[in-house]
């Protein structure tokens, strides 16, 4: 589903690549940690994926297809096939839960007829069915993460990237956002979650990937967030 | 669907920036007034010109008992042979391509027609106008060569050239038309920059939106849209205000007035009128797409 091949991303004007010959494949379906400390390649990996940037050498695909020179005006497409979460939510406050929802669904030109079948079972699982009218600067923490997985996943997209989505979040509520990132992988979508959680990554037992200083140092199937003998 | 949430999104947009809206549109109405007005001057410049210049281009007045000039006789006028000999000249001259000779009787017609209403219509005979020769020349341009040769003839009191009293009096025109659409086009200028600044801060008002959206995939055209039906709409508004002052203005200046006092002139008519709004509304058109183009732009880029 994604293939990194021998990709390295240098910025312009910094010394050190940010990422260094990475060669690295996530399967339909699959649920991968990305670990590493701040600095060590976790966001550029994820904006390569999302074509926010471009490797300076090597070659990125999503679904098959080389993204690395993917035309501008098709991005969009692409970004339609990836639904992404951050740790800082960006909901448009002032709009409800199921106006931030469905936001994506009407910029991206849907009817409102499927809108109107695709929210609610979205926010069913999500466990904010009964939230819908709420604004969203009402909810807690966790609530607003959770909608922004709703509104990440409402078009069904094939991959799920989340960016330390637990990381404004207590123990308590990121264990159940993770339960719903769970679901969701369960239904079948590719998930890739960058995080600095070792419990997380402990308690799941899923693919890890750990990046230090650009290189990938590790790739393990069922893993834990350190090294395990 | 699609459609009209682009179309609530324009609406929310023009809601917002309402004080800005008003400001582009006044900008755009009087910039484009002076730039249809001009238009209009350089269509009526080049009416006057082709009728002008085509109808006469070099009178050669000839000698009365009562005119004076270095080459008439005081008291006496062209002789028969005299105004042969000046005939013959200008027909040798290849340059001239027809002489039309006026008697003083079509002289003094086409006088009583041009001032059927002026009290000094009565106080002329018929003798005391003057005879000319009216010649047309190949290229209008040359006319110096047939001015020297016919203007020291013996017979011959004045020879006018058109041209010489026109020139001035077009040059003038035209001075004043390049100064309309050159004060339009700063104007228009200022507008655009307007514009831009305008979509800018909406841009940035609604960052986090613009960001969502392409987050989630909406296309560029999508996100732009709301934004260049705003400024569009400015645009054709201050357009629309424009049309119908020059309208108003072609019907009062024009119509009512210039029509109905001098009839000798040609008058620009709703056709030139109608070049000149379908013109202002091309730069309308254009001088708010692209600057909203150019400020958006930079937010969409991936």
């Amino acid at each position: 589903m994604i293939r990194f091949d021998n990709v390295s991303k240098k910025y312009p004007g910094q010394p050190r690549a940010a990422l260094r010959n990475i060669t690295l494949e996530i399967d339909r379906g699959e649920f991968a940690f990305l670990v590493g400390r701040s600095g060590s390649g976790k966001s550029t990996f994820i904006r390569l994926v999302l074509r926010e940037l471009r490797p300076t050498r090597g070659s990125v695909f999503v679904d098959g297809g080389d993204i690395s020179n993917l035309p501008s005006w098709r991005v969009p497409k692409l970004r339609r096939q990836i639904g992404t979460v951050f740790q800082d939510f960006r909901l448009l406050p002032g709009k409800t839960v199921w106006g931030n929802v469905a936001f994506a669904l009407q910029v991206t030109g849907y009817s409102r007829r499927d809108i109107r079948s695709m929210v609610p079972e979205t926010l069913e699982l999500v466990g904010l069915a009964d939230k819908g009218d709420r604004l969203v600067d009402e909810l807690s923490g966790g609530e607003q993460q959770r909608v922004a997985i709703a509104r990440a996943v409402v078009n069904r997209p094939m991959i799920l990237i989340a960016d330390e989505p637990t990381g404004n979040l207590d123990p308590a509520t990121s264990v159940g956002i993770m339960k719903v990132l769970d679901r969701i992988n369960r239904q079948g979508t590719t998930v890739v979650m960058a995080t600095h959680d070792s419990t997380i990554v402990d308690q799941m037992r899923k693919r890890v990937v750990e990046l230090v200083n650009g290189d990938l140092v590790r790739d393990q199937g069922k893993g834990t967030y350190g090294y395990q003998a | 669907m699609r459609f009209r949430h682009i179309l609530s999104e324009t609406w929310t947009g023009v809601h917002r920036n309402a004080s800005m809206m008003v400001a582009i549109i006044v900008t755009m109405w009087v910039s484009l007034v002076l730039f249809g007005g001009g238009l209009l001057a350089a269509q009526q410049i080049e009416l006057m010109k082709g009728r002008w210049y085509d109808k006469v281009e070099i009178s050669i007045f000839l000698c009365t008992p009562d005119t004076a000039g270095d080459n008439c006789t005081p008291g006496q006028g062209i002789t028969p042979q005299q105004r042969a000999t000046v005939e013959a000249a200008l027909h040798a001259n290849p340059q001239v391509s027809q002489v039309f000779a006026e008697s003083k009787q079509q002289a003094y017609d086409d006088f009583v027609a041009s001032y059927k209403d002026s009290p000094i219509r009565d106080s002329l005979t018929v003798d005391q106008m003057q005879e000319s020769f009216r010649v047309k020349l190949v290229d209008p341009q040359q006319y110096q060569g047939v001015v020297n040769d016919v203007a020291g003839m013996p017979g011959v009191q004045a020879v006018q050239d058109l041209r010489e009293v026109l020139d001035p009096l077009f040059q003038w025109l035209r001075t004043a038309q390049w100064v309309a659409i050159g004060t339009s086009a700063l104007l228009l200028l200022a507008a655009a920059l307007q514009i831009g600044n305008t979509i800018r801060l909406a841009v940035f008002a609604r960052r986090r939106e613009i960001s969502i959206m392409r987050l989630v995939g909406a296309s560029n055209t999508y996100i732009t849209m709301p934004f260049v039906l705003e400024t569009l709409l400015a645009g054709l508004v201050g357009a629309l205000l424009a049309a119908a002052t020059l309208v108003a203005g072609m019907y009062s200046l024009v119509v009512r007035n210039a029509e109905v006092s001098i009839q000798t002139l040609p008058w620009i008519g709703w056709t030139e009128a109608g070049i000149a709004i379908a013109g202002l509304a091309g730069v309308a058109v254009v001088l708010s797409i692209i600057p909203t183009l150019i400020a958006t732009n930079k937010h969409l880029r991936v």
